[in-house]
């Protein structure tokens, strides 16, 4: 017999305060500030808007501190955020072709016009502790060098010029948005993006790998990876002319992949695409390679079966909101519900016995 | 009299300089600049959205790459011109502050508001480039040739 209850608010109560209390810690150790985390642990921060979905490095940086730096739980509080805000309109695209770059790499051509820019990278460094950092003491100034004037065009471009690489042609029409519609299938390249740059980086790298591994093989260059600065144009209704209310930080990736023709198309390279929020290389090259495996139809290629070709599986898990959701729910009270099935059990038990003693008796 | 282009690039220039200064700096230049008018608010401060879009391949169609933050106010100064401000983030302070300059820039203050606040801003913001471009100019991989196989 199952008696309905309620109560819980004492211990609740007083489990946040004790949360609170932990996520203060050790009393004697000087407490973060929001700035602090924004300066400091920069990548997490961007990781939080990127996968919250919301460009806000401050907000980001006080959902980590907020969070106890449980980044799951920081893009949480940041998505339940963002769905109090009044959407004031739409920016144009972003022009990541004047990006003001950080970084700028090209794995397939070495003598690119721009050159090669490494940027504040972790590649080439030995990824041995430095004890350093445990103690006081500020870094030596970064060198400065003459900058050169000029654009950094874009790598695809070159390619493009003679044809090698499939075209990208500008198109203004309105796109879906996953945030104002339920998602439905096939979703289109747009709500894929869309899905993927907010999706979980550990996911979409998972992907990624799989596609590297075999499933999917797609075999991918990074044609070009730049980090850097763009600004965000809005047009503003009550002034009837665009302006600039901003600048972010964004990672840009094209791979540039290798196509043998199909049944539609020409032999000629092939693009995938990643943009996302912040200094995220990790993630944006993730996300190009699941674009391009995600591509398969339109480009008239095979069906292997394989999970990152399957794009409703690919969306429907790579946002890790939706995923840790129904996920922990089941930890919550689920008293009723087991209830029944402990009755189901010890029916279908005193049956079986019944009967075993029915044809015992026989 | 209706705005020409001209007037909407300068207009253009200045709210987007505003938009990107760094709040405390543009506080400072403003408290500089001395007794400001009085306004009334046409559209008190309020934060909201905007969704950003990215062009796949960098070129291509359209997709929404996520939103970002952006407060955004309208004011009218005793004298009658309207100042507008859109500002990434949720600094309401920044946004009241660029709405003012936005109005006092319609004003017959403008020339001195422009040497006192644009042009520094627009300075800094140069500066500040070009060092962020100079650090990273210094990590340009020079390649030289160790071996040329052509024999």
């Amino acid at each position: 017999m199952y008696v309905a209850v309620k109560g819980g608010e004492r211990a609740i109560d007083n489990a946040h305060a004790w949360l609170a209390e932990e996520r203060r810690g050790d009393r004697g150790v000087a407490e973060l500030s929001v700035p602090q985390i924004r300066e400091q642990l920069a990548l997490a921060v961007n990781r939080v808007m990127a996968e919250g979905s919301l460009y806000d490095p401050d907000l980001a940086a006080l959902a980590i501190k907020q969070a106890r730096g449980d980044m799951i739980e920081a893009i949480f509080l940041i998505r339940a955020y963002r769905t109090t805000l009044p959407r004031f309109g739409t920016s144009r695209p972003v022009n990541t072709g004047a990006m003001v770059c950080d970084r700028r790499i090209s794995a397939t051509f070495k003598d690119v016009p721009g050159g090669q820019v490494l940027g504040p990278t972790f590649d080439y460094t030995h990824r041995l502790i430095d004890f350093a950092l445990a103690a006081e003491g500020e870094p030596p100034r970064a060198a400065e060098a003459q900058a050169q004037a000029g654009e950094m065009p874009r790598v695809t471009d070159y390619l493009n010029l003679d044809g090698l690489i499939q075209p990208e042609p500008e198109d203004d029409e309105t796109p879906p948005d996953m945030t104002r519609a339920p998602m439905e299938y096939p979703a289109g390249r747009a709500l894929r993006l869309q899905a993927l740059t907010r999706g979980d980086e550990g996911f979409v790298l998972g992907m990624a790998y799989s596609t590297q591994r075999g499933y999917a093989k797609n075999h991918p260059f990074v044609g070009e990876l730049r980090i850097g600065t763009v600004a965000v144009e809005v047009d503003i209704p009550e002034l009837g002319f665009a302006v600039e209310i901003g600048e972010v930080v964004l990672t840009e990736c094209e791979t540039v992949n290798q196509f043998t023709g199909s049944k539609t198309e020409p032999a000629q390279f092939t693009r995938g695409y990643g943009l996302v929020f912040g200094q995220s290389e990790r993630k944006a090259i993730s996300m190009a390679l699941v674009d391009r495996a995600l591509r398969w139809q339109e480009l008239g290629e095979d069906n292997l079966g394989a999970p990152a070709q399957d794009e409703e599986f690919v969306l429907s898990h790579a946002d890790n909101i939706q995923a840790t959701g129904f996920l922990e729910h089941i930890k919550l009270p689920h008293y009723v519900d087991f209830q029944s099935e402990l009755e189901l059990v010890r029916r279908l038990r005193a049956e079986a016995r019944a009967s075993q003693e029915r044809e015992a008796a026989e | 009299m209706s705005p020409t282009i001209q007037d909407h690039a300068a207009r253009k220039r200045w709210m987007g300089l505003l938009a990107k200064a760094p709040p405390a700096r543009l506080s400072a230049l403003v408290e500089a600049l001395g007794p400001t008018p009085g306004f009334t608010w046409l559209r008190a401060p309020e934060v909201g959205g905007v969704m950003m879009q990215g062009r796949m391949g960098g070129t291509g169609g359209r997709f929404n790459l996520g939103e970002t933050t952006v407060t955004r106010c309208a004011l009218r100064l005793d004298s009658g011109e309207v100042g507008h401000a859109y500002v990434r983030g949720r600094d309401k302070d920044h946004a009241t502050r660029a709405a003012l300059v936005d109005a006092l820039m319609q004003t017959p203050r403008a020339g001195a508001v422009e040497a006192a606040v644009l042009t520094p801003l627009e300075a800094e913001a140069e500066a500040a480039k070009a060092a962020r471009a100079g650090k990273a100019a210094a990590t340009r991989v020079d390649f030289f040739t160790m071996v040329r196989g052509e024999d």
